[in-house]
């Protein structure tokens, strides 16, 4: 279940509350999330949407760990993130976060073997075992015979595949997407969108999705809007469209 | 687990324009480190070769170096009937010895440099059987002879075999090289002290230092218990060896004063690419260490990857740097002995620790040159570098 409203419910991973975030430029406060409430249970593949600037990458950022909010909490699996220090959370980030960016942040130097095992080096698996990890992952998304290539050597649709098979390899509590077919042509963006629907629906997986795209945001169980801050459910757009 | 070497490798390789700079710098002040190094050395070499563990050599009493001294003819007989001097059919293996300087054009430039001539006992070359005669003969005792040392006779003109020169008042004939195994007598001119005395009109039977052989190295202390205790004698009675390798210690220790001076003043110039290099490489890689740092390594696997990194174009500048000093080792080179102010050959040492020292040194440069730009990438916020392109 998703809610938006602050009201309790059973069986959240992803509890938010009150979140408040603010920016300070120059002399001038950007008010970006204003007591933002949001529950998202296991499982579930909620869709963010919102006009350019309303704070949608703010928020999953702070979702995330990778920035800490003005005010507010954020609980995952009953861990607090804004009680913890900058050390615990980055080894928090490691253990039950997916990341996958509309760029798709791939480090260039390293093969898309390279890329995927990355996660897998902050974990105990030994070499055999994290090969056989970032095989099955690679194999999942489709690229298993593009191991060894570059990501230069790939197109942007299988950039972001590595991507998300990197982002799956150490199997995390739940996935962060920022526009993740925000820089694909429509037939890889398709190809993208039933890879993340697959894996919410086979796989189980909770996803947080941002995209400006309705098609994208359709795939989703949830389209929740960013309006002014704090998060609305697209019931009455949706009944519009 | 850190990130990847291969990440830092592969990147240094991508980006090796801007990395070749540092590469340069360090390579050059490792360059001139290590032949400041060599050339110490190799000097030090030279002199400690000079001496012999089983030679003392004897001196008056407070003399700082054979110039200064001065030993009487009476003295050089109860020193060489001394315990533990060396004899042989025909007596004891001791040389008194007279040194003087001469001035010779250097075959190189024609300017005059200032050679060590030594005047010893007929002994001599049993006393120090490292040194042979190779070409010629021996000077004969009571002539106006000269042997030349294989440096001297390469590196002034005028002194090869057969030659006749004139110094101190005398005209000299060169019947003799000889080869003192790349030691400091290899730039001398013996003779026979007593004519050394007398062409430089100087009182015979005075010498200012003696050299015996002892009947082994272990006899040094009852040699010079024996002497040293003898109400005749005020002297001072030194191993060969230390003696020689005191006298390097002053021009060694300034090379090296001087070496580590001037490598550190390069080194700031190195240190300052390399942290060019770095600095640029952080800001290029923005987006690429904060992912790492979203994707949960630590701010410390940061700043040991890119200190790392640091690292590799250190090294890779310290061991172009070793290639470039490698030619040096064995070319001969010269100086003024500053104990005896006469010239001196010796070839530069490049040896395997010294390799080291500079490799090391081009590490301490890459640490201090990587470690702001390492500090500042883990420092990156995050989020914020996310949003570079
Ligand atoms: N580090 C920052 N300092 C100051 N202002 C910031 C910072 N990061 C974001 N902002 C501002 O906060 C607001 C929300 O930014 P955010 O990137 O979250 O929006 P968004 O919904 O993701 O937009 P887009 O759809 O364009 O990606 C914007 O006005 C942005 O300019
Ligand atoms: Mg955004």
């Amino acid at each position: 279940m998703v809610r938006v409203d602050g009201e309790d419910g059973a069986e959240t991973l992803i509890r938010v509350r009150n979140l408040d975030k603010r920016y300070q430029r120059g002399s001038e406060e950007i008010h970006v999330l204003q007591g933002l409430n949001l529950d998202v249970g296991r499982g579930e593949f909620v869709a963010f949407m919102g006009p350019s600037g309303s704070g949608k990458t703010t928020l999953l950022n702070l979702l995330g760990g990778l920035d800490v909010p003005s005010a507010g909490s954020i609980t995952v699996d009953g861990d607090e993130l804004t009680r913890m220090s900058a050390a615990k959370l980055t080894r928090w980030r490691a253990r039950h976060v997916g990341f996958i960016f509309q760029m798709y942040n791939l480090l260039p130097v390293l093969t898309a073997f390279g890329n995927v095992e990355l996660p897998l080096l902050l974990t105990r698996l030994d070499r055999a075992q994290r090969r056989r990890q970032v095989e099955t992952a690679l194999a999942l998304v489709g690229l298993a015979d593009r191991m060894d290539h570059f990501p230069r050597q790939l197109s942007g649709g299988q950039e972001q595949r590595v991507a998300i098979a990197r982002a799956i390899v150490a199997d995390p509590s739940f996935l962060l997407c920022d526009e993740p077919t925000g820089d694909l042509d429509r037939a890889s963006a398709g190809e993208i969108l039933d890879l993340l629907t697959a894996l919410a629906r086979e796989y189980g997986k909770t996803i947080l999705m941002v995209t400006h795209d309705p098609r994208a945001a359709e795939r989703a169980d949830c389209v929740l809007h960013l309006d002014k801050g704090v998060l609305v459910e697209a019931a009455g757009e949706a009944a519009r469209a | 687990m850190a990130i990847p070497l291969i990440y830092n490798v592969r990147s240094v390789r991508q980006r090796w324009v801007s990395a070749i700079v540092a590469v340069v710098g360090i390579a050059g002040t490792v360059a001139v480190f290590v032949a400041m190094l060599a050339l110490a050395s190799g000097f030090r070499a030279t002199l400690v070769a000079s001496g012999a563990a089983e030679n003392a050599i004897v001196r008056r009493a407070g003399a700082s170096s054979e110039m200064e001294s001065l030993i009487t003819l009476d003295q050089v007989r109860v020193i060489e009937n001394a315990p533990g001097v060396r004899r042989d059919e025909r007596g004891p293996l001791a040389s008194a010895e007279a040194v003087v300087v001469a001035a010779f054009p250097l075959a190189a430039t024609g300017t005059d440099a200032n050679v060590q001539v030594r005047g010893t006992s007929p002994r001599a070359f049993a006393v120090r059987p490292a040194v042979r005669i190779v070409a010629g003969r021996a000077f004969e005792p009571g002539l106006a002879e000269l042997v030349v040392g294989r440096n001297a006779s390469r590196a002034y003109a005028g002194l090869g075999l057969g030659s006749r020169v004139r110094f101190g008042g005398g005209d000299w004939t060169v019947v003799g090289v000889f080869d003192a195994s790349g030691s400091a007598f290899d730039s001398e001119l013996w003779c026979d002290a007593n004519v050394l005395n007398q062409v430089f009109q100087r009182p015979q039977n005075i010498f200012q230092s003696m050299t015996v052989r002892l009947t082994s190295a272990d006899a040094l202390s009852q040699f010079k218990d024996a002497v040293t205790a003898d109400p005749r004698l005020t002297v001072q009675v030194d191993r060969e060896v230390e003696y020689y390798e005191k006298q390097s210690r002053q021009l060694t220790r300034l090379i090296t004063v001087l070496g580590t001076f001037i490598a550190l003043v390069m080194g700031i110039g190195a240190v300052f690419a390399a942290l060019n290099t770095m600095y640029s490489a952080v800001a290029q890689r923005g987006r690429e260490i904060a992912t790492m740092r979203a994707l949960g390594f630590a701010g410390a696997a940061v700043v040991v990857s890119f200190l790392v990194e640091s690292l590799l174009i250190a090294l890779a500048g310290g061991l172009l740097g070793c290639v470039l000093v490698l030619p040096l080792n064995g070319l001969t080179t010269g100086t003024i002995n500053w104990q005896t102010f006469s010239h001196l050959s010796f070839a530069f040492r490049v040896t395997p620790s010294l390799l080291l020292t500079g490799v090391g040194f081009s590490l301490l440069m890459g640490v201090i040159g990587g470690l702001p730009p390492a500090l500042r990438a883990a420092r990156l916020p995050v989020a914020a570098a996310l949003r570079e392109l």
